[in-house]
């Protein structure tokens, strides 16, 4: 009996068979390294077949990505990598798609690629990298910049409100919702290859610190005196627990009477570990409530904060052309309808 | 001798050469339809055709106003038909306003049919009539009929379980019918196709196929004034062959289908925002799936490019399409698609601009936008159709052009030429070009700019395809690696590359041939795009009456054909109609340095033969 085979191999890759010739050119102490090093761990962890992966990516320090691995790349215009990607999935559905994009570039001039993307639920792993500046034009505020932001653009202070990414990809429709942090390297990977596996649209938050325009922009959660108290890694079917581990350990619970959370203590008030909320992934409406979690009154959740797989655009797009029939032929094509001889 | 007889003789027809006629009501009483089945009825008959639908941008106006009005005219002939007619033998019009807005179009003594129930107080009074025009003589010049086309048409469906506001749809099948026999048509045909379009309606189907048995036989059976007559349009001698009816749009698509075999692609991603007067190519291709088509409703104009663009990067031939405003918002993908070499169909069906200017009127305005209208130094293809057959041929040749130079091209159709139809001799498929696409497979020495020595091309290797892994983006890349580079003389290398690849495509498309006349002499009349029709049928009448006038008729606009300037320098004058502003005339005068003058109409509406000829005259 015969199986279908496998493709041929390839002999195990490490991360840095992933790595392209070409230098890395971002600033030194830029976010952005660690995350390449989390991509490119991820791509070997998964087996990632290098032919079969494509990167896309917009305008940004971001969206220098591509050049970096020894994958397929295309660095694209402003905003558009999921659209460009779109178009990579509809031609061939089998190609593995990586869209990196940053604040600006996929909330701001790309806010309506990203948009339907999501809601179409192609099959592409998207990463924001969030720095809540736009880096490479020099440190304008970007839409995810918090009130006040002070930047050339805006001398007296940001007056705009800012868009929470993960609660956009919510609100769009998107099956896979996580986050994760630059300096996080195996929570990262652990994101990332949950992102790899989703079949459809994922969508990843990762805070990167953008050390020349923004440094220290988040480190109400980041820094390392206030990581464990201000971090909750959440994990499907655990208790959503965060701070330091043993008496004093807290918690999240639902505030009773009302759709809110809040944090309790265990041991305080007659909280037990019975009381807090256990993460399910698949809850969209619990997802809502962590993605608006914000310091100081509350962690930051990290982690897979959404999935519920759907099928994905493309395969049913391709489903559907193949349920159209056989292919036709161009002179029956032609010959169809009302003609005439002379 | 004289015989008595108690039967009177079937009226005898008067033969005709060509015939023009127009269907005009209002946008919900199904123009279009009655436009379209007459057509395919006279294409039936053996006739040449041209067709011009024209419609108002409101989907459905206020019923009986003069901005709700829907027209569709057809011209047919015994011998070769290439415009739709200026001036029209008949018109039908199904109330006050449709006359008020089409009248002034009918020669005198040409035929006049009017639903006199239409002409109420308050659908004058819409119209702008002081008084019934039916009854106050204004409409002396004309030969008019004056018939109850709403109450014919309710008692011949009275018989069907419909309902009052169905019955009363079926007006302009009655009309139908009635000009059918005018002109000696068969019926079968719409017969057919309104069984099959109300197949889940059988009440409404049959209700429809009586009413416009009933409006023939109205013609048939009714003692019409003689002087009314009817007509006959003998076949027109064309080649033998098979033919059927096409439009622009069809023959578009159609194109492009051909166009993916001819490169041997298993796969077309067709990507699309909606917008008039492109929309159509999306709906045709939607549903021909099996064909290799997968088409994309994106959220913007930008999105459809860049879709297409990743599709052809993927190693399928992506296509885009849109109008004016739309190829706008394409700019920049465009300049991504020239930058790292992909190739890309671009279809431009120009409407009258600028913005949203007149979105359902016709315009050659965007040739400036298609040839020049990119930041940058990013030159690109650039084709016009003439005519809704020509589509097809053009359509092969931007795949041919992308595929082969590795290049967006642009193909400009405009409004009238994508919705009008004639008839067309089916091409053997087996004898179409072929240009099958090779991928590039080989790793040895390979870099992604890398290029064909002849034609300047680079390789096209695509995702999936081991050891061949590599980066291309919008930034600009060494002549020599493929890699990012800023180097000052590379850039001015690879944008001279860009510019000598595309300007080598004039070595690769046919030498410029006359359309008619001599490739020498005192005027010659220079068109492009759906302009074909009103030029050639001019020139033809100038020459007959003896001018050394010849027409040429350019398909590449951009690299133009590579004796173009040796051919116009053997005229003494140029003179170069277009429906704009005078842009070709630019492009040639730059060009050639040659003393081409425009004649320029900006209407929304297609040229007049007499228009052409007058301005020639003036000339000759």
């Amino acid at each position: 009996m015969t199986a279908t085979l496998p493709p041929p191999a390839r002999a195990p890759l490490s991360p840095k068979d992933y790595a392209s010739d070409q230098e890395v050119r971002w600033c030194p102490g830029c976010g952005d390294y660690a995350i390449l090093k989390a991509v490119q761990k991820t791509l070997a962890e998964v087996g990632a077949r290098p032919e079969q992966t494509v990167f896309v990516s917009g305008i940004g320090c971001s969206s220098r990505f591509p050049y970096y691995l020894a994958t397929y790349g295309f660095h694209t215009i402003h905003g558009r990598a999921p659209a460009i990607a779109t178009g990579v999935k509809l031609a061939n559905p089998d190609l593995d798609v990586w869209v990196i994009t940053g604040d600006g570039d996929g909330l701001s001039i790309g806010g309506n690629h990203l948009l339907h993307v999501l809601r179409r639920n192609v099959d592409v792993q998207i990463l924001l990298f969030n720095n809540e500046i736009y880096g490479l034009t020099k440190g304008q505020y970007s839409p995810t910049s918090r009130p006040g932001t002070k930047s050339p653009s805006t001398p007296g202070g940001s007056l705009d409100h800012p868009v929470s990414p993960c609660a956009f990809a919510l609100g769009a429709g998107a099956r896979f919702v996580a986050r994760s942090i630059d300096t996080l390297q195996a929570h990262q990977v652990d994101v990332l290859k949950r992102a790899h596996a989703h079949r459809g649209a994922s969508f990843v938050e990762l805070f990167q610190n953008c050390v020349v325009y923004n440094d220290g922009v988040f480190d109400d959660f980041t820094a390392k005196a206030v990581a464990a108290d201000m971090q909750l890694p959440v994990v499907h079917g655990q208790p959503l627990l965060f701070g330091p581990g043993g008496e004093g350990r807290r918690g999240l619970r639902l505030l009773p009477g009302k759709l809110e959370l809040e944090v309790v203590t265990i041991g305080e008030g007659g909280i037990t570990a019975a009381d807090v909320l256990v993460h399910d992934e698949t809850n969209r409406t619990l997802a809502n409530l962590l993605v608006a979690l914000a310091p100081s009154r509350f962690p930051m959740a990290i982690g897979v904060l959404y999935c519920d797989p759907a099928p994905s655009y493309e395969r049913e797009v391709h489903q559907q052309a193949a349920a159209a029939g056989p292919p036709g032929s161009l002179h029956d094509l032609l010959q169809k309808g009302n003609t005439w001889t002379v | 001798m004289t015989t008595a007889s108690a039967v009177a003789p079937p009226p005898s027809r008067e033969s005709r050469e060509r015939v023009v006629i127009r269907f005009a009501g209002d946008s919900g009483d199904g123009m279009q339809v009655t436009g379209s089945q007459f057509t395919l009825e006279t294409a039936l008959a053996g006739n040449d055709l041209a067709t011009f639908p024209d419609f108002p941008a409101e989907i459905r106006a206020p019923a009986g106003t003069t901005f709700g009005v829907s027209a569709f005219q057809i011209h047919f002939g015994a011998n070769d038909v290439l415009t739709a007619g200026d001036e029209l033998d008949a018109l039908v019009a199904m109330n006050p306003a449709a006359l008020t807005m089409n009248v002034d179009d009918l020669r005198r003594g040409g035929t006049l049919v009017v639903d006199t129930a239409a002409f109420t107080e308050r659908n004058l009074s819409k119209a702008g009539y002081a008084a019934n025009p039916l009854e106050d003589g204004s409409l002396a010049d004309y030969r008019l009929l004056k018939v109850d086309i709403t109450r014919l048409t309710e008692e011949a469906v009275k018989a069907f379980d419909i309902t009052s506001r169905d019955a009363h749809r079926c007006r302009n099948m009655w009309a139908l019918g009635l000009m059918l026999w005018m002109f000696d048509r068969e019926r079968q045909a719409t017969v057919d196709w309104l069984t099959k379009k109300f197949a889940a309606k059988p009440a409404i189907a049959a209700a429809n196929v009586a009413a416009l048995h009933a409006g023939h036989a109205f013609g048939e059976t009714a003692e019409l004034p003689s002087q009314l007559g009817a007509y006959t349009v003998p076949p027109a001698p064309v080649a033998p062959g098979r033919y059927r009816a096409v439009s622009g749009t069809e023959a578009l698509a159609w194109g492009l289908i051909a166009g993916l075999k001819a490169a041997g692609l298993e796969r077309m991603v067709f990507a699309s925002y909606p917008i008039t007067p492109a929309s159509p190519i999306l709906h045709t291709l939607a549903a021909l799936k099996s064909y290799g088509v997968i088409t994309f409703q994106a959220e913007d104009e930008i999105a459809a490019i860049c879709a297409a663009i990743g599709a052809s990067y993927a190693g399928t031939l992506g296509v885009t399409s849109s109008s004016g405003p739309g190829i706008a918002l394409k700019t920049e993908g465009l300049g991504l698609a020239i930058a790292t070499e992909l190739p890309l169909v671009v279809i431009d069906s120009q409407r009258a601009g600028p913005s949203t200017g007149m979105p359902t009127k016709t315009e050659q305005s965007d040739l400036f936008q298609a040839v020049l209208g990119r930041n940058a130094d990013a030159p690109l293809p650039v084709l016009a159709a003439a005519t809704p057959a020509d589509c097809f041929a053009v359509a092969i040749e931007a795949v041919r052009l992308a595929t082969t130079y590795m290049t967006p091209v642009m193909l400009l159709s405009d409004e009238s030429v994508a919705n009008a139809s004639e008839p067309w001799l089916l091409p053997d498929v087996a004898q179409l070009p072929r240009f099958p696409v090779r991928f590039r497979t080989d790793p040895a020495g390979f870099h992604p700019f890398s290029r064909d020595p002849k034609t300047l091309a680079r390789v096209w290797a695509r995702p999936g395809t081991a050891h061949l892994e590599h980066r291309i983006g919008g930034l600009e890349r060494s002549y020599d690696t493929g890699h990012i580079s800023y180097e000052p003389d590379n850039h001015e290398r690879m944008t001279k590359v860009r510019a000598a690849k595309i300007a080598g495509i004039a070595q690769d498309i046919p030498l410029q041939t006359v359309a008619l006349g001599e490739d020498r002499g005192a005027l010659a009349v220079v068109g492009w795009g759906s302009t074909y029709g009103a030029v050639q049928q001019a020139v033809r009448e100038v020459r007959e009456e003896g001018r050394a006038v010849s027409h040429i008729h350019l398909r590449h606009l951009a690299p133009m054909p590579r004796n173009l300037g040796e051919l116009l320098r053997g005229f003494e004058q140029v003179l170069v109609p277009e429906l704009n502003n005078g842009q070709l005339v630019h492009l040639l005068r730059a060009a050639y340095l040659v003393p081409a003058e425009g004649l320029n109409q900006i209407t929304g509406k297609p040229f007049k033969v007499s228009t052409v000829a007058a301005a020639i005259r003036e000339r000759s």
